[in-house]
């Protein structure tokens, strides 16, 4: 141990809130490694020194703390294996960030997207949720310009909020990495709708990757950001469930990356202010630069060849590649790992060199229209298999033109709100006063279930403000007092914020009701922390937003803030009142969530703590 | 082990450790040197709904899910589940429920997920060494112990 002296401790890491558990973090000049340290009643135990990242840990003044409950004792685990282990794609795209220095990671929280940054921030990178995607993009955007790696984070839908800057950072030049993770849930496991996001790349221009498991999604993420300095474009890696969700093995440093560059600014306003005079030459360096893309991608993009039987050959990409290999052994295969620009030449030669060429690919018919267009004779997929999710049966079926009804899962039990979560007594209340909800996305969303079969509308992410005005504005005033928007508080952040502006700005004539439902976290998602919260994704304390207060400021003059738990009859009558009135109100039923509360509690003492 | 890779489906409710479960089986063919694939749903149906998880392992796995009617072992972690579920088995595959366990002497509960892996073990070429440290990794030091009590009660050795 006496060797410790010439090191320096960089970092102490609480790892439990008992303060029984510390990680220390040594830096050499070129490694660090780390020792884990358990206190018991039995006495100290002092782990193996364990040689951790290639690069040393970011500096941290603060202690950085988790309760318990949040930690996975099997990252913690993997963390410290360096070789070989087992990671869900998610995990595998954070351990890429990791190895590639990736400066920031922003997002907001999404199914199956939540847990990359999750990790990122547990394996020691720096992470921040962002109010939206839109935001977590332009923050992105600007550390990408600052010549800094960037990796920003979102589910598919997210992609539609982070659009407007996509569109336009394709056409700026940025001197660092941009990597945009869109997490597509085909099958919609967890989602309102399955939009194949591969389409946002062409609409776009962005070059896209998509791995087909957590080998591929680690190593991917480092050619993203190869990529994205090379020809300074954002790239977009298109991830699905089955490949967020999904351990497989990944071994780490498979493929090396140039470490990054240093953090500087350049002043390029013709590249990055994008007036029209700058954006027409831009336009037409973009697609110089995918042109360019897609003559490497032939060549050597990262897309693999598998020999078989020259009877059948498959062109698809993504899981797909998984399920056809399980369902076709012997067939000749191309599997694309940069699905845009497409490797046309490539796949025309593949295709010319098969008895019978296919497409196979979930979500819509991308490959096989581009394949198409491109003068490539290649089958595809009937219609039926556009929907849901693939696998191996579904992939056999398509194979033999299989087109007999497929078998219909028996129904499991539905979700439903746990028992005792405060939405319950708000969706009573709703149901008793036979309510018209504009509702919106969350945990809440499950108030349009038996028993409560109180919601009337959901759309996307802040809808129930926008939609609620639309029905007051023209329901006859019987219905139109009956409608009341309801939203929860990361939802309220990430977009109502927006919506509460037009209830005041454009009142409808018999008043509105906004009902913030919030239960202290993101829910939904697994319990992150958002602006409301007024914690940090990694749980320290920093600046809070305060519902009641925006919607003071913003002159609404019935604000109310209730807990409808301890007498749900007041908060029934609360809701009757301001729905009597032909005014705006607001009610802001405040409860913390079952399943985060002994969290929020822990959070809370120990930020306490901290700050005394 | 063969060629063709050996499927187990966990199947459950959301809360009981059907995912706990299958990152412990996960995590045990992986320590035994096997290419392992793991699959399973996040998000709405973890609110109490239906929750299931494939496991997949032998030489080479290339889908991460279990094929209808392709499971050899099926883990159910609650009864009325088996009905959702009972069409994920293989013919000749084997169902491994909570009735054939004695629940009563369970340490906890809650346990019962790493019980009936202690059942499964039973049909798998893994050495008990290679379980107690895939538990011993994958659950909090404090629940150790009674997890291994449960498995031990399942493994019925």
């Amino acid at each position: 141990m006496h060797t410790f002296d010439a090191l320096s401790i960089l970092r102490l890491r609480l790892l439990s809130m008992a303060i029984n558990e510390y990680r220390i973090t040594f830096v050499l000049p070129h490694s660090s490694c780390e020792i884990n340290v358990h206190r018991s009643r039995s006495g100290t135990r002092i782990g193996k020194l364990i040689p951790c990242l290639s690069r040393p840990p970011r500096q941290s003044s603060t202690l950085n703390s988790r309760p318990k409950s949040h930690r996975t004792p099997c990252l913690e685990h993997l963390k410290q294996q360096c070789a070989v282990s087992l990671l869900s794609g998610d995990e595998a795209v954070a351990l890429a960030a990791i190895d590639a220095g990736v400066k920031l990671g922003t997002g907001y929280p999404g199914t199956p997207s939540t847990e990359i940054l999750e990790t990122f921030e547990r394996f020691g990178g720096c992470a921040q949720w962002s109010p939206n995607e839109k935001v977590a993009l332009e923050v992105g955007i600007g550390v990408a310009f600052a010549g800094a790696r960037a990796l920003v984070t979102m589910k598919h839908v997210g992609l539609n909020v982070a659009a407007d800057p996509l569109f336009t950072v394709a056409l700026a030049r940025i001197d660092g990495a941009l990597v945009v993770v869109s997490a597509d849930d085909p099958g919609m496991a967890s989602s309102q709708n399955e939009q194949d996001n591969r389409r946002y790349a062409v609409a776009a221009g962005v070059p896209m990757l998509e791995p087909s498991n957590s080998q591929e999604a680690y190593e991917f993420t480092l050619r993203a950001i190869e990529i994205s300095e090379r020809w300074h474009l954002p790239v977009l890696l298109r991830l699905t469930t089955r490949v967020c969700h999904s351990k497989t093995i990944v071994r780490r440093g498979s493929i090396a990356i140039a470490p990054p560059q240093s953090p500087h600014f350049e002043h390029h306003p013709r590249f990055r202010v994008m007036i029209p005079a700058h954006a027409r030459p831009a336009h037409q360096r973009l697609r110089q630069s995918l042109s360019q893309i897609a003559a490497w991608n032939d060549l050597e993009g990262p897309n693999e060849l598998v020999a078989g039987l020259p009877s059948l050959g498959v062109i698809t990409s993504g899981i797909s590649y998984q399920h056809l290999r399980e369902a076709a052994p012997d067939a000749c295969v191309l599997k694309l790992g940069m699905t845009y620009p497409l490797p046309l030449e490539r796949m025309r030669t593949f295709a010319a060199g098969v008895e019978r060429c296919m497409v196979i690919e979930e979500g819509d018919p991308y490959l096989v229209e581009a394949a198409r267009n491109a003068g490539i004779a290649v089958e595809g997929k009937p219609e039926s298999f556009r929907f849901g999710e693939l696998n191996t049966a579904r992939v056999r079926r398509i194979l033999e033109a299989d087109s007999s009804p497929e078998p219909s899962p028996v129904p499991g039990k539905p979700p439903s709100l746990c028992p005792g979560c405060p939405h319950r007594i708000a969706f009573t209340a709703l149901k008793n006063l036979n309510c018209i909800v504009a509702g919106d996305i969350g945990c809440y969303t499950l108030g349009v279930l038996p028993p409560f079969d109180a919601m009337d509308s959901q759309l996307c992410m802040g809808a129930s403000i926008g939609v609620g005005l639309g029905l007051r504005h023209s329901l006859p005033p019987e219905e139109a007092k009956r409608v009341v928007s309801v939203i929860g508080d990361s939802t309220f952040i990430h977009s109502g914020i927006t919506g509460l502006v037009e209830m005041v700005y454009n009142p409808p004539a018999g008043g509105h009701l906004l009902l913030i439902l919030d239960n202290g976290t993101t829910a939904m998602t697994g319990l992150q922390e958002h602006p409301g919260t007024g914690r940090k994704l990694d749980h320290a304390k920093t600046g809070k937003i305060v519902f009641e207060e925006i919607a003071r400021a913003m002159g609404i003059r019935n604000v109310h803030v209730i807990d409808p738990t301890p007498d749900p009859a007041a908060f029934q009558q609360l809701i009757q009142s301001c729905l009597d009135t032909p005014e705006l109100s607001v009610i802001i039923a405040r409860r913390n969530c079952l399943l985060a509360a002994r969290s929020i509690r822990e959070y809370e003492r120990c930020n306490e703590q901290q700050a005394n | 082990m063969s060629s063709k890779p050996t499927n187990v489906v966990v199947a459950g409710l959301g809360g009981q450790g059907v995912l706990k479960a299958s990152d412990i089986l996960a995590d045990v063919a992986f320590r035994a040197g096997l290419d392992v694939k793991k699959s399973e749903l996040h998000g709405m149906s973890q609110r109490g709904g239906s929750v299931s998880s494939d496991v997949r392992f032998g030489e080479h796995v290339f889908s991460p899910m279990v094929a209808a009617g392709e499971a050899d072992f099926l883990l159910v972690l609650a009864s009325e589940q088996v009905p959702v579920n009972a069409a994920a088995l293989a013919p000749g595959g084997l169902l491994i429920e909570p009735s054939q366990i004695d629940e009563a002497a369970l340490p906890n509960k809650k346990s019962i997920n790493v019980a009936l892996l202690g059942v499964l073990s039973r049909h798998l070429p893994f050495p008990l060494e290679l379980w107690s440290d895939a538990l011993r990794s994958n659950l909090p030091e404090a629940l150790y112990e009674t997890n291994l009590q449960s498995f031990s009660i399942g493994r019925g050795r």
